[in-house]
């Protein structure tokens, strides 16, 4: 088995794991298009953000940031793909969520639930925010900010990733 | 090159992230608002909607095959239901009819040209952006059906958006009003003042460049008033929810969209309009009971022979159209 140091300090390591090309790649195109067009019929789901929770579990789980931050910008654009704003905006912050979200995974255990939880609502408010900076300051649009929905959204998905990472946690293939 | 293989993580994320930084830049330098369809959208739209509408397709005929059996079970009492309310609109009808019949001889006698939806094409909504930075819907009819940017998509209720782009044969994708870059222009139904109605980030609809010294009032029906040569005038867009003294001397009202744009299953692309003078050719003068003699079956029709013997009660009557 192959593992990544905790720390400089530390002799205990974290697992690394891989997934297959069809994993690797049909279940971003799956989860951009769920995001995109289930929705529509079941508006319940409209809240979650599925690209963002699949690049914090492929980066957390490969503890690679050069992977995190390319799983991260192919996600992202694939996004933007669907919009009518630039190519790029989600592409940048995705990129972003996916090299923290590896280097996080490099220093610490993030297979507990809780862990899980906090780790994703810090990365949903962090992905946010890079998306309104940009959308404001790069690309001129104009943004709204709620405090209490963002705050809840962000809730959300942070419930949705442990349930999420449990069920994906079985696509995961040791390395 | 030890610098580069010891900060390898950091050379690659800077290398991404400039990348996209500057196909950003380019965008938004060359950005027009219903300019050609990108590659990548194409393709990624291509790829992605295939299979989503097949699974919409496929889940709307579970539903439709359940709901039509349980639906079969009250189909009695509802026919009875639709019938009486059938027949209440049809006089409805007639009343307004003659106010339509009025209407056009005012408009010719102005000699008004208005926009008529000649041809409509009804489509599926297959998806969404899956973002709310952009409010958009995915439409099931594309080019083969005669949709091309710029079109106007409605619902009987009202204005739901436009179509900005298409791609390929059996895909387009339509700009909601609630977006941030829509406007349409709108036409207060009551006061007639004249306006534009815009989305915003939040999805919110408001009604601007209205002046402060005028009065409007909450439920207030707007509509559209064709000056954006998108629309049709006279489409439903809402009702004023909230009308407050804003900045820059306009009012600030805030507008409830008149179709549910979250929620939306099917519309209406009008594929094509052409401005008509009203159809004024002067039509033999009915009254609402002869209508009614023809359609309902409990009026009797009148003897044969008291007819030729009888003068015709309106002499226009028997008039052919010139």
């Amino acid at each position: 088995m192959r593992g990544v140091r905790v720390s400089y300090t530390s002799r205990e390591q974290v697992e690394v794991y891989r997934f297959s090309w069809p994993v690797s790649i049909g279940l971003p195109l799956l989860m951009v298009g769920f995001q995109a067009f289930v929705p529509v019929r079941v508006p319940f789901l409209r809240p979650f953000d599925f690209g963002l929770l699949l690049t914090i579990f492929f980066a957390v789980s490969r503890r690679s940031p050069v992977s995190g931050l390319l799983t991260g910008a192919f996600i992202g654009l694939l996004q933007d793909c669907l919009t009518s704003t630039p190519f790029g905006v989600f592409g940048i912050a995705k990129t972003l969520v996916g090299y923290g979200a590896s280097s996080l995974g490099i220093a610490i255990d993030v297979e507990n639930p809780s862990t899980r939880f906090l780790m994703t609502f810090v990365f949903y408010v962090m992905h946010l925010a890079v998306v309104l900076a940009i959308e404001h300051w790069l690309v001129g649009l104009p943004i709204h900010f709620n405090l209490g929905h963002e705050a809840g959204t962000a809730v959300i998905n942070a419930l949705m990733a442990v349930f999420l990472f449990s069920l994906l946690n079985r696509l995961k293939i040791r390395v | 090159m030890n610098f580069f293989r010891r900060h390898n993580n950091a050379v690659v994320l800077a290398a991404v992230l400039l990348a996209q930084l500057l196909a950003l830049a380019v965008q938004v330098k060359r950005q027009t608002p219903s300019g050609p369809v990108t590659l990548l959208r194409l393709v990624a739209v291509s790829t992605l909607s295939p299979f989503e509408r097949s699974a919409i397709y496929l889940g709307q005929g579970t539903r439709h095959l359940w709901s039509n059996y349980i639906d079969l079970r009250h189909v009695r009492q509802e026919n009875l239901a639709l019938t009486a309310e059938f027949e209440q609109t049809r006089l409805a009808r007639l009343r307004e009819l003659e106010d339509a019949r009025q209407a056009h001889r005012l408009q010719a006698l102005l000699a008004f040209k208005e926009n008529w939806m000649d041809q409509t094409v009804a489509a599926q909504v297959i998806g969404t952006s899956g973002t709310e930075s952009s409010r958009l819907l995915y439409l099931d009819k594309g080019a083969h059906d005669g949709i091309k940017v710029d079109q106007p998509v409605i619902t009987p209720d009202g204005v739901v958006g436009k179509v900005l782009a298409v791609f390929g044969d059996h895909n387009s994708q339509v700009l909601l009003i609630s977006d941030a870059s829509s406007g349409v222009g709108a036409l207060l139904l009551n006061s007639r003042l004249q306006g534009i109605v815009k989305g915003s980030p939040s999805g919110e609809l408001t009604l601007s460049y209205i002046m402060g010294d005028e009065s409007v009032q909450p439920g207030e029906v707007i509509v559209t008033s064709g000056g954006d040569r998108i629309f049709p005038k006279g489409l439903p867009i809402g009702t004023v929810t909230r009308s407050a003294m804003g900045r820059n001397l306009f009012l600030d009202i805030r507008v409830k969209p008149a179709v549910p744009l979250n929620s939306l299953e099917e519309v209406l692309v009008i594929t094509s309009q052409a401005a008509r003078e009203p159809d004024t050719a002067v039509q033999p003068h009915v009254r609402a009971s002869d209508i009614l003699a023809q359609h309902l079956p409990g009026v009797p029709q009148p003897a044969a022979p008291a007819a030729t013997t009888n003068p015709p009660a309106n002499p226009g009557q028997g008039a052919k159209k010139p």
